[in-house]
């Protein structure tokens, strides 16, 4: 039997603990993902889904709980620690990228994820022919812009680099927050379909949060309904087909 | 002439300190109190050690050294200590006020004419206020050239992503703590030792010589990129110089127009004042329209 890639076991977080502002946001709540997994995320605004991600990232303590990578327990690693195994793409484009740095210095540094960083010259130039086959692969012009600095792209390039970031080094799992809500329909149709596209592609395993229940039931092998910091349902593959936006909606209140 | 090479020594020199803070104010977008208290530091580090004999390189090094520890201890208090940036840095910037009075034992101390980096054989041949401007060059060329290289690569790449966005360079593995300190050590040792030379050159160490030395610091900085625009990072580092040296040119142009030596901080004041709104103004008054009507031809 081989370990999930990632396990989490009766995590709680609080927040303000202590104070008269405390706040429990996630309420116990144990989960297996294994390698392949792509699961869709959806729930309430508030539900603690970015939560959820900010603990696996550990961008956030849990409080009570523990949390397992490859059989490896992580819950008291460090975000700069994790992020060898794991990636994130947030919603906001402007998170992911360094805004004055180049579109190629971007995917270079996104390269060399979680590894040590040389006092070498960094020879950019010889990473043009992989960057320009991994742009164009995203269909909006990219490839064009790598001396660009990010600041200067559009939205939806921004946000494409930000998901190309994430993949470039392969992640033992991809971490997905609502990666296209800000961007208008058609781009966001575009970047959806190429992050399909690409994380069946590279067998990935993937969490991907959405707001769009058409995109939960559309993509993915499995769907989690987050409801108040608790697991709500987690319905498999074939449940998933024969379920409808109209039910999923009543599922969710 | 005499005053405009001097001018340009005096701006070569001084330049060290502009490149120090490039580092943490542009790149890591850290504004820096510690270098008022860094570089008054170097300078009574490196004649108090001459007086004793230390030899003027050996002297210059420690004001380095004792500069880098300065920028450790800001780093820690901010990035360990949580205290915010410009805290952490007026907090050091103080206490090095009374560290500078213990190593000088009194708020001015003089080389009287000792050995130091500016009284040499090659030196003494060359014609007035050149001295300076060797020294000052010789120093700039090679730490430019130093960090220049050190930001092309993956670390240094590492390094700029931190101060462009920390919260990106973490999730990518990048130990954003570490790369603040680093930063604010290796910026402190280059203000350490302009400290050092500047405190040579002018055959004194005084306890109030940092005052105006940020300002001085984001003027030559700022006036690089008013005048050069849409540069590169190498060439960025390069206006810095360029700036300094504007700046000092600037100055000498004001005390010839009257003002005096005692007005000089008041001045830098000014000038990097409206450096800093400079982008505002031409917004504003459509500045670039109306100097370029005055220039061209019109029908
Ligand atoms: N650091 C924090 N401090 C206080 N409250 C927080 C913090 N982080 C999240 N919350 C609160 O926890 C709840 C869940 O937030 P979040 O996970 O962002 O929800 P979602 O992503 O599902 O919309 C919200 O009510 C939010 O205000
Ligand atoms: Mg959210």
């Amino acid at each position: 039997m081989t370990n999930p890639v990632l396990e989490l076991k009766e995590i709680t977080t609080k927040v303000n603990q202590g104070t008269n502002r405390e706040l429990t946001i996630l309420k116990n709540i144990s989960l297996k993902v294994n390698k392949g997994d792509y699961i869709t995320i959806i729930g309430t605004n508030g539900s603690g889904k970015s939560t959820l991600f900010n603990v696996i990232s550990g961008l956030m303590q849990v409080s009570v709980g523990k949390i397992y990578l490859n059989g490896k327990d992580i819950t008291n690693l460090k975000e700069e620690n994790r992020s060898k195994f794991l990636s994130r793409v947030f919603q906001d484009p402007k998170l992911g990228t360094a805004p004055r740095m180049t579109v190629a210095e971007n995917l270079l540094l996104a390269l060399k994820r979680g590894e040590k960083r040389n006092f070498l010259p960094r020879n950019l130039k010889n990473y043009f022919p992989q960057f320009i086959q991994l742009t164009k692969s995203m269909h909006n012009g990219l490839e064009n812009r790598l001396n660009a600095p990010t600041e200067v792209l559009s939205g939806g390039q921004r946000q494409a680099l930000s998901f190309l970031m994430a993949i470039i080094k392969k992640p033992d799992i991809l971490l997905l927050d609502e990666h296209t809500a800000a961007l208008d329909p058609k781009t966001s149709a575009t970047l959806m379909n190429e992050t399909d596209n690409q994380i069946s592609r590279g067998h990935l395993t993937a969490l991907m949060i959405t707001h769009k229940l058409e995109d939960a039931l559309k993509f993915g092998n499995y769907l989690l309904i987050l409801n108040q910091g608790k697991i709500k349902f987690i319905f498999g593959k074939e449940e998933k087909k024969r379920l409808t936006v109209n039910e999923l909606e009543k599922f969710l209140i | 002439m005499n005053m405009i090479v001097s001018a340009i020594g005096q701006g070569l020199l001084w330049a060290l300190l502009g490149l120090g803070l490039y580092l943490t104010f542009r790149i890591l977008n850290f504004a820096d109190m510690t270098v008022e208290g860094t570089f008054p530091l170097g300078a009574a580090v490196a004649v108090t050690s001459i007086t004793q004999g230390v030899s003027p390189i050996l002297a210059t090094l420690f004001a380095g050294v004792i500069g880098i520890i300065a920028g450790l201890i800001t780093g820690l208090l901010y990035t360990k200590g949580k205290i915010p940036s410009l805290l952490a840095g007026i907090l050091v910037m103080t206490a090095i006020y009374s560290i500078n009075l213990r190593i000088m034992s009194k708020s001015n101390i003089s080389l009287f004419g000792k050995a130091n980096l500016f009284v040499n054989k090659f030196l003494s041949n060359l014609p007035k206020y050149f001295d300076s401007v060797f020294i000052g060059l010789l120093f700039i060329i090679i730490f430019t050239l130093f960090i220049s290289f050190s930001l092309n690569t993956n670390f240094g790449q590492a390094f700029i992503a931190t101060g462009d966005n920390p919260q990106m360079a973490k999730s990518l593995g990048i130990k954003t703590d570490r790369m603040i300190i680093l930063g604010l050590m290796i910026s402190n040792g280059l203000v350490g030792i302009c400290g050092a030379l500047i405190a040579q050159n002018n055959g004194y160490a005084d306890i109030n010589m940092g005052i105006g030395t940020i300002v001085i610091a984001l003027a030559s900085i700022i006036i690089g990129e008013v005048i050069f625009k849409n540069l590169t990072l190498n060439q960025r580092l390069v206006a810095v110089t360029l700036g300094s040296i504007i700046y000092r040119l600037l100055l000498l142009l004001v005390l010839q127009l009257g003002f005096n030596t005692n007005d000089l901080n008041l001045i830098s004041a000014i000038v990097l004042a409206i450096c800093m709104m400079l982008p505002q103004l031409e917004k504003k008054f459509n500045l670039k329209k109306v100097l370029l009507k005055g220039v061209r031809k019109h029908d």
